[in-house]
Order: C-alpha cells, then sequence, then structure tokens
C-alpha cells in the first residue's frame, strides 16, 4: 500500500526531476565506488601504472632535494644535556642479532674512482684528526634522537685518498649485508663525518662497529654502520631500503 | 523567447570554475595526503594509537612515503592556483566577509539545532565562511609544518618557529585532525543539504523562490 504511494507521487513530478534523481544516484555511486577501491583490500599502490608514476615522482623529489640542499648550511647542534639516552638501536634486524666484527684484523677497502686504494685499518683511521658532533638522527619512520658521534670529517678522508669528487655517488657495502649511497654534494659537507666512537667510547656493535658513517642533512638509514667497503662511482649504487622503495635522496 | 530568458534567470551562477575545478583537485589530494599520512603516522605513532590499516594507502611506510611525497606537489601547485584567484578575483572578500565572532556563534547553533537556513546558495551563511577559511589556515599550517618535517635541516628557521622536528611533528598532527574534523562536518552538511552537491559540479544553482 505504501509503495503505491510512493511510486504514484513519484510519476507526478517531472521527468526532469527523475532524470536529475538518476544523475545524482550515479554520481553517488561513482563517488562511493571510487572511496571503496581506496579502502577495500584493493591497494591501488600495487598497480603498475600507479608504482611507474610513484616511482617518477620519488626520482622528480630526488632532483628537487639536492636542489634544495645548500652545502654551506649546517644540521643544528646540541648541549651534551640535550643527549637521548639511552639512543635508540635500530636495524632491519633485531638487536641479538648484530653482526660482531673482529677490529684487529679489519681493513676499509676502497673501490672505484679513487686514487689510493690501499686499505686502512682500525688504528691508521683512528690516528686521522678527529671532530665531534651532537646531532638530531631522524628515522625515516618519524621518531627522532639526539647522539654524539666522532670521527673523521668524510670530506677530509676523500681528499686524502683522492677520490674523484666530480664523481656523482659515493657508495657503501656493511658487513651486515646492508648498503646505501650518498651523493657526492651531502659527501663533501662539512658535517658529514666517519665516525668510530659515540659518546666519546669506540662505537659498540650495536651502534655500528667499527665505524658508521654520520649524515646529518640525511635520514637515518642514509647512515650506514658496520662499513667494509666504500665507492666512488657515476652508476647509481641503490641500496638496501632504497631498492625497496625508499626515497633515494632523503635529505633533511 | 521569453519563456527561454525566464529559464536562464532561474539559474544563477554561484561557483566560479576555477573553484570547482580546484576543489575536486584539492578533494583528491586531500584525500591522498590523509590516508597516505595515517601509513607514516602508523610507523611511529606520535599518540598511544595506530590507525586502521584498511583507511591508510601505500601498503607499507616506503608506499605510504611515495604517495605522500607524490600528491604533495598536487596539493600545493592546486593550492596555489586557488589562492591566487581568491585573492586577485576578489572571490575570498566577496564570499568569505564580512565574518563576526557573534554571526559565527550564532549561525552554528542554529546549525546544530538544525535550524540553519542555507535558502540562497550564493551566499555562504557566518558557519560556512567560519569552516572555509578554518579549512584554508589548516591547509596552510599542514604544508608549512610538512615541509618543516621534511626538511628540519635546510628550512631549520621554519622548523624553529613550530617547536623544532619535534615540534612540527605535533603541529602536524594536530592541523591534520582539524582538518579532518572540519571536512568530515563538510560532507554532513552536504549530506543533509543535498542540493549543493550538484552545484559543485555545475556552477548554478536554482534561485530561491
Amino acid at each position: 500500500m505504501k509503495k503505491r504511494t510512493m511510486e504514484s507521487s513519484l510519476a507526478e513530478h517531472s521527468p526532469r526531476l527523475i532524470r536529475s534523481i538518476e544523475r545524482r544516484l550515479f554520481l553517488r555511486q561513482g563517488l562511493s565506488l571510487g572511496a571503496l577501491a581506496m579502502l577495500s583490500g584493493c591497494n591501488p599502490t600495487d598497480d603498475e601504472g600507479v608504482q611507474k608514476l610513484l616511482t617518477g615522482m620519488s626520482r622528480w623529489n630526488d632532483r628537487a632535494q639536492a636542489w634544495l640542499f645548500n652545502p654551506n648550511k649546517l644540521a643544528p647542534e646540541y648541549p651534551e644535556s640535550a643527549i637521548t639516552t639511552p639512543f635508540p638501536f635500530n636495524a632491519f634486524y633485531g638487536q641479538d642479532e648484530v653482526p660482531i666484527v673482529d677490529g684487529k684484523g679489519y681493513k676499509l677497502e676502497l673501490a672505484g674512482m679513487i686514487r689510493e686504494k690501499k686499505p686502512w685499518t682500525l688504528p691508521e683511521l683512528y690516528a686521522l684528526p678527529q671532530t665531534s658532533q651532537i646531532t638530531r638522527h631522524i628515522c625515516v619512520e618519524g621518531w627522532s634522537a639526539i647522539g654524539k658521534w666522532s670521527g673523521v670529517r668524510f670530506s677530509d678522508f676523500l681528499a686524502r685518498v683522492g677520490a674523484d669528487t666530480t664523481a656523482k655517488y659515493v657508495g657503501f657495502k656493511c658487513s651486515d649485508d646492508y648498503s646505501s649511497s650518498i651523493d657526492m654534494a651531502t659527501a663533501l659537507h662539512p658535517q658529514t663525518l666517519l665516525t668510530f666512537r659515540y659518546a666519546d667510547q669506540i662505537l659498540p656493535p650495536e651502534y655500528g662497529f667499527p665505524m658508521k658513517l654520520r649524515v646529518p642533512t640525511k635520514l637515518g638509514f642514509k647512515n650506514p654502520k658496520h662499513i667494509m667497503s666504500m665507492f666512488v662511482t657515476n652508476e647509481y649504487p641503490g641500496g638496501y631500503w632504497e631498492d625497496q622503495g625508499y626515497n633515494w635522496y632523503s635529505g633533511s | 523567447m521569453e519563456a527561454a530568458e525566464q529559464g536562464r534567470s532561474d539559474w544563477m551562477k554561484i561557483h566560479p570554475l576555477v573553484v570547482r575545478v580546484t576543489h575536486w583537485i584539492n578533494a583528491f589530494a586531500i584525500l591522498i595526503m590523509v590516508t597516505s599520512g595515517w601509513q607514516i603516522y602508523n610507523a611511529s605513532p606520535l599518540f598511544p594509537f595506530r590507525f586502521p590499516r584498511e583507511i591508510t594507502l601505500g601498503g607499507w611506510l616506503a608506499g605510504g612515503i611515495q604517495w605522500h611525497f607524490a600528491a604533495m606537489w598536487l596539493l600545493v601547485m592546486n593550492g596555489l592556483v586557488y589562492l591566487a584567484y581568491g585573492i586577485v578575483s576578489g572571490h575570498f572578500r566577496r564570499k568569505f566577509f564580512p565574518i563576526t565572532p557573534g554571526a559565527i556563534f550564532r549561525d552554528v547553533k542554529d546549525a546544530l539545532r538544525g535550524k540553519l537556513a542555507h535558502d540562497d546558495l550564493s551566499m555562504y551563511n557566518a558557519a560556512q565562511r567560519a569552516a572555509y577559511i578554518a579549512i584554508i589556515l589548516c591547509a596552510v599550517v599542514l604544508v608549512l609544518s610538512g615541509m618543516a618535517i621534511w626538511k628540519p635541516v635546510q628550512m631549520q628557521e621554519l622548523a624553529g618557529l613550530l617547536g623544532g622536528y619535534e615540534g612540527a611533528r605535533r603541529v602536524h598532527f594536530i592541523a591534520m585532525s582539524l582538518l579532518v574534523f572540519i571536512v568530515l562536518v563538510h560532507i554532513v552538511m552536504v549530506a543533509l543539504v543535498p542540493r549543493t552537491l550538484p552545484t559543485m559540479f555545475t556552477g548554478r544553482a536554482r534561485r530561491p523562490s
């Protein structure tokens, strides 16, 4: 009975109104379909075309960040009292799987566009002029922590070994099969350090013994630990996380 | 002829084309920014909760970041076009002003009691004016705090104004919450006065009789 009333009352209205209602319904269904696609398990990120677009934008963001990078702009430095204790452990594995590197037999290998590729022992590296910094480590996940690292200014080291600083990239390989790479402008930044100490103590294994590259102008994952070898190259080297989708430049 | 003229005068132009186009591009950009932002938030929550996976974009952190840092260009470029148009054309001055706290209070109160009239779609009431101005301010704060989080070294002066890197994260979160709240209210209001929805596509509305 009720249905009948509705039908007759609808019929009384002009066809234009019905068309307009239909249009509105179509619109609403279209919008909710779009919303549903986004909200349901169907992940638009997995679509090949979408992934291509996102990767392209990430490469564009590499260039935009290189353009924004001011080689003379220093990361803020903090007093000792600001240091985060305990400084968080972070890696792609748990703390019980931290690699133990034998310091006695250790030699840092050099490769690529470097004039003097003689490997460096730890005593030789410790004998180089050292400098310290207290800076904020910012993780790609969002958290941050302040720590104190000491070591040799990376630009000094590159000059000492005769690295071709007109090359594009410096890459790093680590004892835990981690790898990463940075642009040459960042490698030459005055606060980029090849560090051997954390909080004035020789780096403990969980913080990257025997050495960690400290780059306060980049996110934490661009600060490789347990470095075994480094190379200078013009070929894009990628890295452990970079190859999985994190933005390569990841500058702060 | 007469009928045609009369027909034409039944309608009035209420949303300029620039406003309609930038509105929908903005809606798309905001949807991506918010859902991918929740994905990024979940990697290291500021507060003791996470957003449900189903309403986040990107699958995991790297995907979320890719979406966020791709859509940010769309949001900013589109926002700049909208702001430039709104200021230069006088659209903001005509549509959003005058606005007084008394009128906002009265209209919000009326709206909550379901009594707020919105017969003339060419005029925004004070509650709408306040909401639309607030959403623009939220977006501006979101972009500025987002830049501070993205570039806390290169833009450390900006980050300093927002309480440093960690301060900017909180400002970004609060501005997002406010923006999402206003958008939800906006959508509820459109659902309550559905004849406003087609006007954001056609730009036209029937004159109040």
